[in-house]
């Protein structure tokens, strides 16, 4: 079977059953997008397909061999991070970090949809959306956070889209004086 | 384990206040600061290494076999017939060795062990072995396994009238002072009522996952677990080998929330099957699995009965609860842990029954005891105000005591009174109306407001710092990161100490070959491992002071260089070539006796209900908190927006619901158990309180990783109520507890 | 997941072939069949790989409506523009459904087929009729909060979990097939599904090796359009109730309704009684009560999901209300 994933073409046999995830976790060390739950529950796998998000999990590999897979490690490395890998590190977009890859690939593949105009289940007039917290908060909402970071991924996003509110550095914890 | 009191160690028994920090007197600039995550750009870009992703050579895929019935004794199990698929290398059971359940945290035992008998659905009996993972998966579904059935108890509403006194524990199982019923008897205002909160599962994103690998008789094994000192310990007795033989590697850790503190079925049958197949064996849970053979915080119920004068002073206070859990099992949920010392009067009764179930082991999830404990106290705490005619913000002040109502003795900290003025202030509680009165469209608007309380706990713990000849310097411990920050806030305090940036810290968790650690749990972890950092830098620093030739108090470090004396000395010409290290260790002493010793806080929330459906959609939520020293105003600002949320999740979502019939749970997904989404959660705010606690421990900190949930759940509720005027006392609240209720169409 | 043979089709005609074949099922998305045969409630022997067909086309129609491909994803359908313009009832429930990245995969023929959600069907542990047939059923008698009142069986009570096909239904779309033999088949919507009565485990007209080609919506017919979806959480949660509803006002009565219903049945519920007992009524509270009453006359609670009953009540009251106000 042949994959093309971040660039780099793969020639491997799987198994049938293997799953575009447990490929690239178990078979081609790239473990940065997450095993949650692997029924498309969670979100954690979330990797781009041909630009589009997609649950890793909840797709068999022989079904991608025509097509352009990224991943978190094709996105960024430290180093060297993708504005919302950044922007996720500023904010604090996450804790334990285990859903964190699959946040940022579904944040890029949500902020192309709207860009694309794409409505959302909020949107008003099925127009097209502004990222405000609400379209965001909607959007990202097949990935689950645990640890719940959602109002500083949101804040993550909003920042990389040019309509950053809130400081990472300034407005957090701030100590009233006792 | 501890070399307590060794040579090289800086250890501190907290017997004495410890009012002077050096995390006060450093001029580095960098403790509690909002700085980033110095793990943080390995997380984002999926380098951080989690237990099942070490590239381990020649490593067999184990999937573990679920029981499918929920109490019976496995006659046998045939594993011919799934060995004969092409890929399976075999199939591993040990009767006696597998454990039954998972470990409570920080026990140095071997959990429950033995699966011939099932005691509830779910539990692990086999492990399947496989050159991949698609085939062990596949036949670990295939396998038969023939039982026969035994008589279960699954039904807690039938049986909850077995219910018997929770042995003492962590508190005491019954607690009466005074005259708790005359009391209650006598006094003019009086609420009695029932909470009633279900089943819930941490949930934390990583299921449980362990690499077994022996060499030399030895095993390594790398796991998701929260504690892996006292880990370590439950899996040697589990497997009966010595302690020094086995090492666990915990480096990072996808969430854990109390589901990772004692090993899990997976550690031990990955061991034991890498052990017999002479290979090693990655074992990791289905996510089915982590529901049904982890842990779960038991259901809740509770009976509040607060008796109060007309100004609002409680003279009568009980709280008794009935919990569940597996036969055999001594933990019990402590839903009064926070009763003891929250508010005062004088005539107590705090009481924990438990019901003997086959359900799944109840252990602790996130705050046990306060999390749940405080939707019964606290929801009571807004119907007394309600009874009264009392604002509850009022009530809770007046009932605010000078000293711990049952043990005499001074707090040590206590900021609850200003966190809910401070956040009666920024939320704008002057706004809130009378029940049912505010309506926006289809949405019934209201406030609810609840105090938060989390008891501190200082746990033994040893860190070892290093200051290399290079000047920079490296932090070792078996503490862990399980996302609550503490390679950050540990690698803060080594740098405030020993005036380096951060940058220059390299931080190494999670490995039982550092220094052993309590862990994360308890919210202890940035304090007891935090202080052992302290203590060990403090040595560094002494040192230094004699390299230098200067008294310690006459020493200052910045930026890599010591200054006393009128000279200004890199670090790197000082610490010689072998450069310096030294152990910290800290345990508690006599101020967690002299001192009740906990974080505060309050919680405001502004929910909708929706006048047709009865959905509710929190709108705004504000924590203020107070809990010593913020190490990181960031990640500290973080746990709290976690715990918030899980907060919500309790009162509005999450509900582990079993099957009468077979204790089976039913919804044991991703799906259908709901924790919160983001579009559940608005943009929370959080306040910290400036607050030092010099009884606590030498850096000033108590915990926050719980604080954040306790009292969240209630001030949703008590918000619901407000909008609604309906009281729903079993949670969570979903639409069809107040669909009857609101006003016809 | 039990092993299977995997075959890519390159056709309509060797899809059909392939998909005879006892055993076999085609995938095109495949978010819910690879998630039933992880857990080998569904096992097929041969996967036909639909994926790459050319079925990606929303095209229009001379009789002014849609047809709409059916490996068409989910989140193409919800974002075209003649979706939104002419069907926005069709857009809204799918843009209430699954997630943003179940959507990118989800096909419009694989949602139509969708199966259902209820914990036991999910769970081979526990006896299911719809998954082995005379094993029973654990959901009547256990927990059923989020399965059916409407069309169900002393043998099975789940629900048909789809959003879009309620919509769909709403607009009586039809499901364009084709059999290995090469016949194409037209089936109303209304008769695409099958009540679980005492075979649960059929739940649709289609033969062995018939595959969803085409999905025809007619042209919407005048009136507002709404999709009203209850659930347990903001996002990411399947429906408790859910209403998809068009009516049109002419002369200050209703002149047609047309009302869809999630959540509550084995196949998205629609009831042409309910629409009877608005045609011609003034849009007044009495009217939609009456509405709810024609469409609950046989609804029955299973214990935990009585409050269905209630809540479609209420769900439907205010949707008409919101369908029929002014302005």
């Amino acid at each position: 079977m042949h994959f093309t994933i971040n660039g780099q073409s793969h020639d491997i046999e799987v198994d049938v059953r293997t799953s575009l995830l447990d490929l690239c976790r178990e078979h081609l060390g790239l473990t940065g997008s997450k095993k949650g739950c692997d029924h498309g529950q969670c979100g954690a796998c979330t990797m781009l397909v041909n630009g589009r998000r997609v649950n890793s999990c909840l797709t068999l590999a022989v079904m991608h061999q025509d097509d352009e897979i990224t991943t978190i490690e094709g996105l960024g490395q430290p180093g060297n991070l993708h504005p919302l890998q950044d922007a996720f590190v500023r904010h604090d977009g996450f804790q334990c970090g285990y859903c964190t890859p699959g946040q940022i690939c579904s944040a890029v593949g949500m902020m192309d949809e709207v860009k694309k105009g794409w409505p959302s289940h909020v949107t008003e007039d099925l127009g097209a959306a502004e990222l405000t917290v609400e379209e965001i908060s909607e959007r990202m909402s097949g990935n689950l956070c645990r640890c719940a970071a959602y109002p500083n991924i949101v804040d993550a996003i909003r920042d990389v889209a040019g309509l950053g509110d809130r400081n990472p550095n300034e407005d957090v914890g701030k100590e009233v004086a006792a | 384990m501890f070399g307590f009191g060794k040579d090289d160690t800086n250890a501190l028994t907290m017997n004495q206040p410890h009012p002077d920090s050096l995390l006060d007197t450093g001029v580095q600039g960098v403790i509690s600061k909002p700085l980033d995550r110095v793990d943080g750009p390995k997380k984002v870009t999926g380098t951080a290494t989690y237990a099942a992703e070490y590239a381990i050579e020649n490593v067999a895929h184990g999937v573990l076999v679920s029981a499918t019935k929920g109490h019976a004794k496995i006659k046998a199990i045939d594993a011919d017939a799934v060995k004969a698929i092409p890929g399976v290398i075999d199939v591993i059971t040990d009767y006696d060795t597998f454990i039954r359940n998972s470990q409570q945290g920080g026990e140095t035992s071997a959990p429950t062990q033995g699966v011939r008998t099932i005691d509830y659905f779910g539990e692990i009996i086999a492990i399947v072995v496989a050159e991949s993972f698609e085939v062990a998966r596949d036949a670990a579904k295939q396998l038969k396994v023939d039982y026969e059935p035994l008589d279960g108890t699954f039904d807690y509403e039938a049986n909850k009238g077995e219910a018997e006194p929770a042995p003492d524990g962590l508190i005491k199982g019954h607690y009466d002072q005074g005259d708790f019923d005359k009391a209650f008897e006598n006094a003019p205002v009086k609420v009695d009522v029932t909470y009633t909160t279900p089943s819930q599962n941490s949930a934390a994103m990583e299921p449980h996952a362990s690499i077994a690998v022996w060499e030399d008789g030895a095993l390594t094994l790398y796991g998701a677990y929260q504690m892996p000192t006292s880990d370590a310990q439950q899996l040697a007795k589990a497997l009966g080998v010595a302690q020094s033989k086995v090492r666990i590697i915990s480096r990072y850790i996808g969430g854990g929330f109390g589901s990772k503190l004692g090993i899990a079925p997976e550690s031990v049958a990955a061991a034991i099957a890498a052990k017999q197949l002479g290979r090693p064996v990655k074992a990791v849970m289905l996510r089915q699995q982590v529901f049904d053979a982890t842990v779960r915080r038991s259901n809740t119920e509770q009976r509040m009965r607060l008796g109060a004068e007309a100004g609002g002073r409680i003279v009568a206070l009980g709280h008794e609860s009935i919990t569940s859990n597996l036969p055999d099992e001594d933990f019990f949920e402590p839903v009064g842990i926070g009763t003891h010392f929250l508010y005062g009067g004088e005539n107590r009764r705090i009481n924990h029954d438990v019901v003997r179930l086959n359900w799944t082991l109840s252990g602790s999830m996130r705050a046990p005891g306060e999390a749940v404990g405080m939707v019964g106290m606290e929801c009571a705490m807004d119907e007394l105000a309600e009874a009264i005619g009392m604002d509850p913000i009022a009530l809770r002040k007046v009932n605010d005591p000078q000293q711990d109502p049952e043990l005499k003795v001074p707090y040590s900290s206590r900021n609850l009174t200003r966190s809910l003025e401070e956040g009666a202030k920024h939320f704008g509680w002057d706004q809130r109306q009378a029940p049912g009165q505010r309506r926006e469209g289809d949405w019934l608007i209201g406030m609810g407001v609840a105090a938060a309380c989390r008891s501190n706990q200082l746990q033994q713990s040893a860190a070892k710092v290093e200051l290399h000849p290079d000047g920079s310097a490296t932090v070792s411990s078996a503490m862990t990161d399980i996302g609550t920050g503490s390679y950050t806030i540990m690698a803060q305090i080594a740098a405030e100490i020993l005036g380096l940036p951060v940058e220059k810290v390299t931080m190494s968790l999670g490995d039982t070959n550092d220094p052993p650690a309590a862990g994360s749990g308890g919210s202890w972890g940035a304090a007891s491992a935090g202080s052992a950092v302290y203590l060990a830098a403090e040595r560094v620093r002494e040192r230094l002071a004699k390299a230098m030739g200067v008294k310690p108090e006459d020493l200052t470090l910045k930026d890599g260089m010591a200054i006393g004396d009128n000279r200004s000395v890199p670090l790197a010409e000082l610490v010689g070539k072998d450069g310096l290290s030294a152990i910290g260790e800290i345990k508690p002493g006599q101020q967690e006796k002299q001192f009740n010793q906990a974080s505060y806080g309050a919680h405001f929330a502004e929910v909708g209900v929706n006048v047709v459906t009865g959905e509710v959609r929190v709108r705004r939520m504000l924590g203020v908190f107070a809990a010593g020293r913020v190490l990181n105003a960031k990640t500290a600002r973080s746990q709290c927006l976690g715990g918030m949320t899980f907060g919500i999740g309790t009162a509005l979502t999450e509900d582990l619901i079993h099957d009468p019939r077979t204790g089976k749970l039913v919804n044991h997904d991703l799906a259908e158990y709901h924790v919160p989404v983001n579009a559940d959660v608005p943009q929370l705010e959080v306040h910290f309180l400036d607050e030092r606690d010099i009884h606590a421990n030498p850096i000033h900190a108590k915990g926050i990783g719980e604080l954040g949930i306790s009292g969240a759940a209630p001030a949703v509720v008590n918000a619901i109520y407000n909008a609604t005027g309906v009281r729903v006392r079993e949670m969570p609240v979903t639409l069809d507890k107040l669909l009857d209720h609101l006003p016809a169409l | 997941m039990k092993l299977f043979d995997y075959a890519r089709a390159d056709s309509v005609a060797t899809a059909t072939r392939d998909g005879a074949v006892p055993g076999a099922r085609f995938i095109a998305g495949g978010t819910n069949l690879l998630d039933l045969m992880k857990l080998q409630v569904e096992t097929p022997e041969t996967l036909v790989d639909i994926s790459r067909l050319a079925l990606t086309e929303i095209e229009e129609r001379e009789d002014g409506g849609l047809t709409i491909g059916a490996l068409v994803p989910n989140s193409d359908l919800a974002a075209d523009a003649r979706v939104i313009e002419r069907y926005p009832v069709l857009s809204r429930a799918l843009l209430a459904g699954a997630s943003g990245q179940l959507r990118n995969k989800a096909s419009t023929g694989g949602n139509l087929l969708q199966r259902t959600r209820c914990y036991y069907f999910y769970d081979p542990a526990t006896p299911c009729n719809k998954r082995e047939p005379g094993s029973g059923c654990s959901a009547i008698g256990g927990e059923n909060r989020i399965l059916a009142i409407l069309g169900t069986s002393d043998q099975c009570i789940a629900t048909h979990p789809s959003d879009m096909a309620v919509a769909m239904r709403a607009l009586e779309a039809v499901i364009v097939t084709q059999k290995p033999d090469g016949d194409r088949r037209r089936i109303a919507i209304g008769d695409f599904y099958r009540l679980p009565a005492a075979t649960p485990e059929i739940e649709n007209v289609l033969e062995p090796g018939e595959l969803i080609t085409h999905v025809e919506l007619p042209p919407a017919p005048a009136g507002r359009q709404t999709y009203r979806k209850v659930r347990d959480r903001a996002s990411y949660a399947f429906a408790l109730v859910s209403v998809a509803g068009i009516v049109a006002i002419e002369g200050g009565r209703i002149a047609s309704a047309r009302l869809a219903f999630g959540g509550l049945g084995p196949m998205p519920w629609r009831n042409e009684a309910v629409e009877a007992a608005l045609v011609g009524q003034e849009p007044t509270d009495a009217a939609f009560h009456a509405a709810a009453d024609a469409l609950l006359a046989d609804a029955r609670g299973y214990g935990s999901n009585d409050f269905k009953i209630p809540l479609t009540r209420r769900t439907l009251v205010a949707t008409l209300r919101e369908l029929t106000q002014e302005g």
